[in-house]
């Protein structure tokens, strides 16, 4: 059944957004749960909360510089 | 832990003379009013007054009657200032109505920026953290409820995903989760009076108008366009914020159990950044483009109000000085 299907919403530019708990299997085999109605699975590799989100994934300037700025 | 409503806080001191009546109106008294006009639309005076009206729709104060949030008397004096505010904000920003540039903008980090959360996270000092946690109190221990007045005034999809964001902020079922609470959890780690409006008379007006601007928008129907763009806001940049002050505590040494609720926050509005885009604005400016100036207007008059409280508490400590008004300074304990 359709219903029944998890929703999985790849953003594109950043996270993977997970809609229900997850039970997330890291590559160590360590395990991390979200209980949250929609989880945010980082997909750039940036994070520091892996595998969460925290949106470094974002574009970054430095003003006085006016040129972006590596994460 | 207390599972009741505590009692409601005490009314403040007065900063003028408009606040001076309405503190009178809200103890029952039937004072001249004075003129609003010519009130300055940013000043203490009438942030505080229109402060105190909006908190009858919240906790309410003790010497307060609850029959005060709908008489005549205060509502004709709050709609005068309101009225002072809103055109002192449609002034000072600039109009627009492309959202999605506007939301493209407050994505972008400015690594050098300098903000209070770039401050406190670069050379703040311990002092200066709790004055921002005391002074963000008036917010964060009713975190949520000023968006949550929208909720009747959407329909479909904006309303489902706004209210999972609420829902979220609140728990998500379990009250010890709820935003307010990790932060009233933070405060006492940080040595601060956790009671509701402990900290009104620190308050400078600064402080005040951003709160003010979140029930204004919150309660005029005729506002909701502009509502989201303040809660888009806050949750659009709240993440890196949050980020930068986790940093901060752990600079200063603060209890693990301190920094739950800004790392709580990195996670959390990094899902609610994207909920509010595709799940709230999206389908609400689809349904209803003209709202499109009213959500700029909304983003635009909050990092105005958020700018200027960055000024002011900068401006202060830059001096070595406090930034609570009535001289209860953060240094002391």
């Amino acid at each position: 059944m359709a219903e029944a299907r998890r929703r999985v919403i790849v953003t594109g530019e950043g996270p993977i957004l997970v809609y229900g708990p997850v039970d997330v299997e890291m590559p160590d085999g360590t395990r991390v749960h979200s209980d949250r109605v929609v989880t945010a699975l980082c997909a750039c590799g940036r994070s520091r909360h892996r595998p969460f989100c925290d949106t470094s994934h974002r574009r970054r300037v430095r003003d006085d510089e006016g040129k972006e700025h590596g994460p | 832990m207390t599972t009741t409503m505590p009692e409601a806080p005490t009314l403040p001191a007065p900063r003028g003379p408009v606040s001076e009546a309405v503190l009178a109106v809200l103890r029952g008294d039937h004072p001249a009013l004075p003129a609003v006009d010519g009130t300055a639309p940013y000043g203490e005076d009438l942030q505080l007054a229109l402060y105190c009206c909006y908190e009858l729709h919240y906790r309410g104060f003790r010497e307060a009657d609850p029959d005060r949030e709908w008489d005549p008397a205060v509502l004709g004096i709050r709609a005068e200032l309101e009225g002072l505010f809103l055109s002192a904000l449609r002034d000072d920003v600039p109009a627009g109505a492309d959202v999605g540039s506007e939301l493209d903008a407050l994505l972008v980090e400015h690594v050098d920026a300098f903000g209070v959360s770039h401050h406190l996270r670069r050379n703040g000092q311990l002092w200066q953290l709790r004055e921002y946690v005391a002074h963000r109190s008036l917010y964060h221990l009713k975190e949520a409820d000023p968006q949550t007045f929208v909720i009747p005034r959407l329909d479909g999809p904006p309303k489902a995903a706004l209210v999972t964001v609420q829902h979220d902020e609140y728990g998500a079922g379990i009250p010890e989760r709820a935003h307010s609470r990790l932060f009233a959890d933070m405060m006492t780690e940080l040595g601060l009076c956790t009671d509701y409006g402990a900290y009104l008379d620190s308050a400078p007006a600064e402080i005040l108008a951003e709160v003010n601007l979140m029930s204004l928008c919150g309660l005029h129907r005729g506002l909701r366009g502009a509502l989201i763009g303040q809660f888009a806001t806050i949750e659009l940049t709240s993440s890196p914020g949050s980020d930068r002050l986790v940093k901060a505590m752990r600079r200063l040494e603060c209890s693990p159990a301190a920094l739950r609720f800004y790392a709580e926050h990195v996670e959390a509005d990094a899902v609610h950044e994207q909920l509010v885009r595709r799940g709230v604005i999206a389908p609400l400016l689809s349904a209803e483009p003209e709202l499109a100036p009213d959500v700029v207007f909304g983003i635009r008059a909050s990092m105005l109000l958020a700018a200027r409280s960055d000024d002011l508490l900068l401006r202060h400590w830059n001096r070595g000085e406090s930034s609570f008004r009535d001289g209860a300074d953060g240094r002391k304990r």
